[in-house]
């Protein structure tokens, strides 16, 4: 029953990753993704899944999507008709969970396969299907060929049983659409669940695939660099766009100590909060943020002193890298002149309901590896900048990192990941 | 165990605004007048049942953060201000901590629907002010800055059946200690998209717009007599476990009803989307309430109007338990219940 609630466990058991899935313009896959990141490489590219000819802005991080008869969904339990209903949010979400399921070593015959809750961030679900059927609509009024389909399978839930399908599991499904803070809400909601004893295990992502609509929403914003994408630069002029989606097994440290799991890292602290400031922008002097980052320092039980990197929201934009800029000097007071810090939008772009679990992924890269993610392309810090912008590829000793994700509507989260060793 | 009563009831439908005009239309049981909505590209209208413009223009309105805003938004303020009623005359003891968990199936559909007829038009023209209203999490944002003591806040998407994983994780952030006060919202507006969708999924149908929202609260002092009992597990639907054998196990979760209960279900206009649920429910012989026969299909809303229908028979002393029965198109099966407050409990 989801009501009365489970009584919380005396003690609050310790919740680890013992899967990683991840597809990205930088490619498909945990090893691929973190060479890339290492390396800082820069995945943008001319649009080309869309007409771009009229917007200011041409190019983007797109990612390499299989088609539905790719090989790459073999693993899968989908049918070839269920692939070919999937958009590419959808087909980049399955994959990623599917190397997530694999890497956790899960199976669809163990116990806690049928309610094993899965918890997706996303802005848009598949909203490419969404565009096609007002396209067709518009276009074609009397056509209803496959507006039917593109009704049912634009929907984000629709694409979340997909996943199960193809993993061959079942469970409660959570949608949470806090614009770009949903990747992370969605892992940090996976996080309360098993700690407040409501799930052993959970499969937790976000995912989001570039439209045209989106496109040009921020583009009619004039938040898209028309240059190139610099968070916490001071030259800085704009996000860039990108594309992907990153999954997570999440489970108890018991449990995965008890089937003797390789565990990836400890998702340590969470915290979230609702910035009320404006629709769009951040409040100025990131007084949410500086909340939040407490608040899961607090759930995790470090201190600012014990970070030992921040992947930033840092989206490009003078309004939000000035703003996180504040928070995080603040928040780390002296460690901040120490504190290596990037945004790893610079290298795939803004992944909007991705974003957020796809940088967890990173830091649990980094971690696991110590290595920094660099931003290869920085030229002078913005004046708020108190802490270091990590700007060339370096290894690094790294015991805890933290993530931020903020979005549309003011919804921040933070998450705490710790190294496993 | 933490028990979660409920604070108060907010309601915006095509019967009108409040949770009286709910009532009202729910009581005489006609379903309501029909309208036209205008399809582009179609001579003939589509069938929906639209929102009545409020008697007077609502203050909230005025607010900075709501003069863009689009119906839906218009809709969920109103339903969450009507249901935080009673709280905001209480006097300020303390800080008081709001929670808002906003749901939505088609969320903010107008403007979405007109900020991409611009791309399709002409990018270069399309209009910056109406795409960050595009977003889900657009409305839920809204309101939190209306209400200006929200601290946590949460947009989910989903199903209609989704509203009660809402009114699950609002019950789950009072009982950690959060917030104070939750409200969970269900939200949808009316466009021709939605109905022309509607229309290739289930023909009968006929698409309606509205909010409904239930404010939660840990404090028995706060309560307008109702108790949240229950709230089934999501029974997902998958290859292995179809819409009915969903719903049935939502049913057997939900216990046996006695008699003098309500069973308020999702039961619409159409027979092929309604079996499950009607297959679940066939030996139930008491008091039945089916708000989308008499309000129309309103997605998120309807499931929201379900709750506070529901509620709202709980409070006004006719029933001592009513039950919610949600079977969604698509995700999963799902239930409630809930009870009058035991008396004492305000001592």
């Amino acid at each position: 029953m989801l009501f009365p609630l489970t009584n919380s466990a005396a003690e609050r058991p310790r919740v680890v990753i013992t899967g990683a899935g991840v597809i990205t313009a930088l490619g498909r896959g945990w090893q691929t993704n973190a060479d890339g990141f290492r390396a800082g490489r820069r995945a943008f590219r001319p649009v080309s899944l869309f007409d771009v000819s009229r917007q200011r802005v041409k190019v983007a991080a797109e990612a390499d999507v299989p088609d539905s008869a790719s090989p790459a969904f073999a693993p899968t339990r989908l049918s070839r008709r269920q692939l070919e209903r999937l958009d590419r949010a959808g087909r980049m979400l399955v994959l990623a969970a599917q190397e997530a399921w694999l890497q956790a070593g899960w199976s669809a015959g163990e116990s806690g396969a049928e309610n094993l809750p899965l918890v997706l961030g996303t802005t848009a679900g598949g909203m490419l299907l969404g565009e096609a059927y007002y396209r067709q609509a518009i276009r074609q009024p009397s056509c209803p060929r496959r507006q039917a389909t593109r009704a049912v399978f634009y929907q984000p839930q629709v694409q979340a049983r997909m996943v199960f399908d193809a993993l061959g599991c079942s469970g409660p499904i959570a949608i949470i659409s806090n614009a770009c803070a949903s990747g992370a809400n969605a892992i940090g909601h996976a996080w309360n669940l098993v700690r407040s004893g409501q799930a052993e295990r959970v499969i937790a992502g976000g995912y989001d695939a570039l439209g045209e609509l989106v496109f040009s929403g921020f583009d009619s914003l004039q938040a898209l660099s028309p240059t190139v994408c610099r968070p916490f630069d001071a030259q800085r002029d704009g996000l860039a766009l990108g594309e992907g989606a990153a999954v997570i097994a999440v489970e108890t440290l018991d449990g995965a100590r008890r089937r003797g799991a390789e565990i990836l890292g400890e998702l340590a602290g969470y915290g979230t909060s609702i910035d009320r400031h404006h629709l769009t922008q951040p409040q100025p002097e990131g007084r949410t943020t500086l909340a939040v980052m407490g608040q899961a320092c607090a759930s995790a039980g470090v201190t600012p002193d014990d970070i030992d990197y921040v992947n930033a929201h840092g989206t490009g934009t003078p309004l939000n890298d000035s703003s996180e800029a504040l928070a995080i000097s603040e928040w780390a007071g002296p460690r901040a002149t120490t504190l290596p810090v990037s945004s790893t939008k610079a290298s795939i772009g803004h992944l909007l309901g991705g974003a957020g679990a796809v940088e967890a992924v990173v830091c649990l890269m980094a971690l696991r590896e110590q290595w920094l993610p660099p931003q290869m392309i920085f030229g002078t810090p913005d004046s708020a900048c108190k802490f270091p912008i990590v700007h060339q590829p370096r290894d690094a000793r790294l015991n805890l990192a933290l993530s931020n994700s903020f979005g549309f509507g003011g919804v921040n989260a933070a998450l705490i990941l710790r190294r496993w060793a | 165990m933490s028990r979660i009563f409920i604070a108060g009831l907010g309601a915006v439908s095509p019967a009108g605004w409040g949770v009286t005009a709910l009532r009202q239309a729910l009581d005489q049981g006609e379903p309501l007048p029909v309208q036209s909505l205008a399809r582009p590209g179609w001579d003939r209208p589509l069938r929906a049942r639209l929102v009545p413009n409020p008697p007077t223009r609502p203050e909230f309105l005025a607010h900075p953060r709501l003069r863009r805003t689009s119906p839906i938004t218009h809709y969920a303020a109103a339903a969450a201000l009507e249901a935080i009623s009673r709280l905001r005359t209480r006097p300020a003891a303390a800080p008081f901590r709001m929670g808002i968990i906003g749901c939505f199936q088609s969320g903010c559909v107008q403007y979405s629907c007109r900020f991409y007829h611009e791309t399709l038009s002409d990018p270069a023209t399309a209009s910056p002010l109406v795409f960050p209203e595009t977003v889900y999490a657009a409305p839920t944002s809204h309101v939190a800055a209306l209400l200006e003591n929200v601290v946590l806040a949460c947009s989910l998407v989903g199903d209609p059946s989704a509203l009660l994983q809402g009114v699950a994780l609002g019950a789950e952030w009072l009982a950690e200690g959060r917030v104070d006060a939750c409200l969970v919202i269900g939200a949808e507006e009316t466009n021709w998209i939605t109905a022309d969708a509607l229309r290739h999924l289930d023909r009968p149908a006929t698409v309606a717009a509205g909010a409904g929202a239930l404010c939660l609260c840990r404090d028995p002092a706060l309560s307008v007599g109702i108790e949240l009992a229950a709230i089934t597990d999501a029974h997902t639907f998958t290859s292995r476990l179809s819409r009915a054998q969903a719903a049935l196990a939502m049913r057997r979760q939900l216990g046996p009803l006695v008699s003098g209960e309500l069973l308020t279900d999702g039961a619409g206009d159409s027979p092929r989307t309604d079996a499950a649920e009607r297959a679940a429910w066939n030996d139930w012989t008491g008091a039945r309430l089916s708000p989308k026969r008499i309000l129309g299909e309103g997605l998120m809303a309807a499931t929201a109007w379900q709750c506070v229908a529901a509620c709202d028979a709980v409070a006004g002393g006719r029933f001592a338990a009513a039950n919610v029965s949600l079977v969604g198109p698509n995700q999963q099966a799902i239930g409630a219940r809930f009870v009058a407050v035991a008396s004492g409990i305000h001592a």
